[in-house]
């Protein structure tokens, strides 16, 4: 189980870095989606089937093909001298500052939090069931409103008034 | 060692029926068109297959220069990858299965909602306006029917109680699941034909206005593999669609399950093909109307049913 896991963790973070690192956007995303494929090997092994399925189906499988989606339409890959232009060396600066602290923050936890070894408990689809629509129901409703107003905000981004459209004019 | 065998003959025998698929569309077609289809080759020319393989493999296999390689080579190997997945966790009989995995169906839906990419990724990659355009339609399509084929196998998961394939089947031994699911039976029905994007819901390819869509620029072994690829997916779903509605393996016990098993599924492969032959292609925005309008509704007030008459019996 040890070798799957840093098997995974290998691709996971050499793709994630190929996927910042990449110019072509449709490749960036492919390494992407790669990255989101091992992570879900990472908790199927540790006892979450239900949410490495769920990584898959809903973040490998609906959003990113969502992505290459816009980005296909948009026929980047033409930018890229732009994309050198705008993203110069300096503005690199605060975010690794900023990044590092946390990189420190991190190391110092590592050395004084003593972890528990993680239990290998399988939590099966059912349990995460039960455990959603009882004890994190607020959640559950929470996101269910935000979602719904996403549906209401689309439809009336979406909406437009029918077009009638004759052979000779077109009606509005 | 027995689980290698299960592999290899899992393998054998499902790309072989996907390739003698492709003779057997041939030959309905023609019967149902009152004509003959291939008899040329071999005994009621069943090996036209082996001839159209030789051809399609003395083909120039040609790369575009204008197109995406590594993405272009890639698009269909994806595509067999995850429908050839997909088979490990169906139960084909009992004992006779690669892989019980506790969330099988998610399995499928992950593997067939990653089954996308190998269109909208080969369309984007050969650098064509049809294929575009046929990589376009693909993803709309089939990120919409994926919708609606999860939520519509929702309603067999609460009556099996379980998301295991194996559990499903067994969960079958009274009535098949199509007598209470009738409802999530069409809507995954509807939704798996357009997953496949097989006829009458071939928008992506529609030959009569996209050249052949998304797989334009393919040429050899590799339009081989789509081709196989959508046979192997009519396969894939007509045995999902046993499992889940119409018992698996159950039958009347003079046969072994596993004729049962393949016997219902060759029943709805010829369904598929009976499909192709006598169903007209919708326009595409029709596609996506009567698929959000009527099949998520449906969809939703099955679950909301079943959930009603579980919760009150």
């Amino acid at each position: 189980m040890n070798m799957i896991f840093y098997i995974a963790a290998f691709v996971s973070i050499i793709s994630t870095g190929l996927a910042i690192t990449g110019k072509n956007a449709i490749h960036a995303l492919l390494f992407l989606i790669l990255s989101l494929l091992s992570i879900s090997i990472i908790f199927y092994i540790l006892g979450a089937p239900f949410i490495a399925a769920l990584e898959v189906i809903i973040y490998a499988g609906a959003i990113m093909v969502l992505f290459i989606f816009v980005i296909m339409m948009l026929n980047v890959g033409l930018e890229k001298e732009m994309e050198k232009k705008w993203l110069r060396p300096r503005m690199w600066i605060l975010p690794t500052i900023l990044a590092a602290i946390l990189l420190i923050n991190f190391l110092i936890m590592l050395k004084t939090v003593h972890f528990e070894k993680t239990k290998e408990v399988v939590v099966l689809p059912k349990q995460v069931g039960i455990s959603l629509f009882t004890t994190y129901l607020i959640g559950v409703e929470i996101a269910a409103i935000l979602l719904l107003a996403g549906i209401i905000g689309a439809y009336h981004l979406g909406s437009q008034k029918k077009k009638v459209i004759h052979r000779f004019m077109e009606k509005n | 060692m027995n689980y290698a065998f299960i592999i290899a003959g899992v393998l054998l025998v499902v790309l072989n029926i996907a390739a003698l698929l492709i003779w057997l569309e041939r030959r309905l077609l023609a019967l149902w068109q009152d004509r003959y289809g291939p008899n040329r080759v071999g005994p009621f020319g069943i090996l036209q297959v082996l001839a159209d393989v030789i051809k399609i493999f003395f083909k120039e296999d040609w790369i575009p220069p204008f197109s995406d390689k590594p993405v272009f080579v890639m698009a269909p190997g994806i595509l067999m990858a995850t429908i050839l997945l997909t088979f490990a966790v169906i139960p084909f009989a009992p004992g006779f299965l690669v892989f019980d995995s506790n969330i099988a169906i998610l399995f499928f839906l992950g593997n067939s909602s990653l089954g996308v990419y190998s269109i909208v990724l080969g369309g984007w990659a050969s650098n064509n306006k049809y294929s575009l355009l046929g990589a376009m339609r693909a993803s709309a399509q089939m990120l919409t029917y994926e919708v609606f084929m999860g939520i519509s196998i929702m309603g067999v998961v609460m009556m099996a109680d379980s998301f295991s394939l194996k559990e499903i089947v067994e969960a079958q031994e009274k009535t098949w699941f199509i007598f209470p699911q009738f409802a999530g039976f069409l809507v995954f029905l509807v939704a798996g034909i357009a997953e496949t994007h097989r006829l009458p819901f071939d928008i992506p390819e529609a030959e009569g206005e996209l050249v052949a869509g998304f797989h334009s620029e393919y040429s050899g072994m590799k339009f081989g593999l789509f081709f196989v690829g959508e046979y192997l997916g009519v396969t894939l779903i007509s045995a999902i669609i046993v499992v889940m509605f119409f018992g698996g393996w159950m039958g009347p016990a003079f046969l072994p399950p596993v004729f049962w098993f393949f016997f219902k599924t060759f029943i709805f492969i010829c369904f598929f093909i009976l499909l192709r032959a006598s169903l007209p292609r919708p326009r595409y925005d029709q596609l996506m109307e009567v698929g959000w309008k009527i099949l998520l509704p449906l969809a939703l007030i099955n679950i909301l049913a079943t959930g009603a008459i579980i919760l009150f019996l």
